[in-house]
């Protein structure tokens, strides 16, 4: 299978065997096209003792932890290729990770999103409300994972309105005149966790105001981690959004900065699900040893697109459980799995940029 | 003003170009023609058309010539 035939496939399209030989392949042809590009991953496979030129099994492939992106800059193509780096994580005083684009990476990744995200909610642009500042948008060539995420999703809107004033407040007035002007239609509304969460449902709340977009659609992601030390659980999440904003359509989705466009959609049956460009494999914290499904460990996440920066095979700091492949009741093929939590130990680190709300 | 016209005033007040650098321009191409540049670019084409560009049709408009070519899909003739 050619990269334009795999980059065509459904989204979650591939049986674990058909998957599996892809993987097989493509991750392979990754490590080493990163193990004569980028000096650094060179230096880390020597170190581990990685034998050159042998096709490896997905599962033995080395992965790099994610952490190494902050304190390195990793980059597989010559720095006059880099068009866009990518910044994320990091609560204040920590370093920020640093993810090199060039065009070809970046291009697949939008693509990828766009896939994924049709899929749950179909190829129409639809009116967009971001649930957020677009002050974040400001510089263009240094993003921000939550600017990135963004301008990620902004391919789906065909008007879109920012939620929220340079100062992070809620702009009721021009919210109202936006969902009014759109209404009757299905609008998609996007947003990180946290900021839905504080600045836009408890905002609501706390004015004694409710929005009617019975037809939203909303898309979340960005971890769980700030709202889970306030109790929220994702059940009461979603019923105080469907009693603030009217939505009752609401997806979450796993994914981070050093693999943008891949993310792990939320499908209606609750489990989020690896698309055909991405997967997951979960791992004991102790040995790195596979946990069969229904045992948390750490999340190793594998995609085949990072071509510009060596971040095909990453050690996530995220803890989650394999729920199953192939069979999930919502039809899509692939694993399909929940997160958990955070690595214990691990620095705290959020899954976008510092928000200090 | 012919709808070819148009759609070199659309990439020209977009772009702030001369007539003579569209042909051949590419997404990225130049500094202004970035994603934010694009979605300007894709809003001016919808509003002046009066059309929905799909999702996939937005990522492939990736140059002035494929432009003209997603705009015949849409029934606009340049």
């Amino acid at each position: 299978m050619e990269r334009e035939e795999w980059l065509g496939l459904g989204p979650y399209s591939l049986p674990r065997e058909q998957k599996r030989a892809l993987y097989r392949r493509e991750l392979t042809a990754l490590t080493r096209h990163h193990r004569q590009n980028c000096p650094e991953y060179r230096r880390f496979l020597e170190a581990l003792g990685c034998p050159e030129d042998t096709p490896l099994e997905p599962e033995e492939q080395p992965m790099l932890p994610v952490g190494l992106f902050k304190q390195r800059r990793l980059c597989s193509v010559p720095e006059s290729e880099v068009f866009k780096t990518l910044t994320s994580s990091g609560t204040t005083g920590q370093q920020v990770s640093q993810i090199c684009l060039d065009a070809v990476t970046s291009a697949d990744q939008q693509l990828v999103l766009s896939r994924i995200v049709a899929d749950f909610i179909g190829q129409q642009r639809l009116p967009l409300l971001v649930l957020d500042s677009k002050k974040v948008l400001q510089d263009r060539a240094m993003f921000s994972a939550r600017g990135a995420g963004i301008l990620g999703f902004s391919i789906f809107g065909s008007r879109s309105c920012y939620a929220l004033n340079d100062e992070m407040q809620l702009d009721l007035e021009a919210v109202r005149a936006f969902v009014q002007q759109h209404a009757g239609r299905p609008m998609l509304l996007f947003g990180f966790t946290y900021i839905v969460w504080k600045e836009v449902v408890c905002a609501l709340e706390e004015r004694g105001e409710a929005l009617p977009v019975p037809q939203g659609i909303l898309i979340h992601g960005g971890g769980w981690k700030k709202l889970a030390g306030q109790a929220v659980s994702p059940a009461v999440f979603k019923e105080r959004v469907a009693k603030a904003l009217g939505v009752r359509q609401v997806y979450n989705y796993y994914g981070m900065a050093e693999q943008t466009g891949c993310i792990y959609m939320e499908c209606p049956c609750g489990h989020l699900h690896a698309s055909v460009w991405s997967d997951i494999l979960i791992r004991r914290p102790q040995d790195h040893a596979l946990c069969p499904p229904g045992e948390p460990g750490v999340i190793q996440v594998l995609s085949l697109l990072p071509r510009s920066y060596p971040g095909h095979s990453l050690l996530t700091e995220d803890m989650g459980v394999l729920l199953g492949e192939d069979d999930c009741p919502c039809g899509r093929k692939g694993k399909y799995f929940a997160v958990t939590g955070r690595l214990p130990r691990a620095e705290v680190r959020g899954c976008s940029d510092t928000y200090e709300g | 003003m012919t709808n070819l016209e148009r759609y070199d005033k659309l990439f020209m007040d977009a772009f702030r170009l001369a007539p003579e650098k569209l042909p051949g321009l590419k997404y990225r191409g130049i500094p202004e023609w970035d994603s934010v540049g694009h979605m300007d670019l894709m809003s001016a084409m919808e509003e002046a058309y009066g059309i929905n560009i799909s999702t996939p049709d937005l990522l492939s408009f990736s140059s002035y010539e494929a432009g003209k070519e997603i705009l015949a899909k849409y029934g606009v003739e340049l």
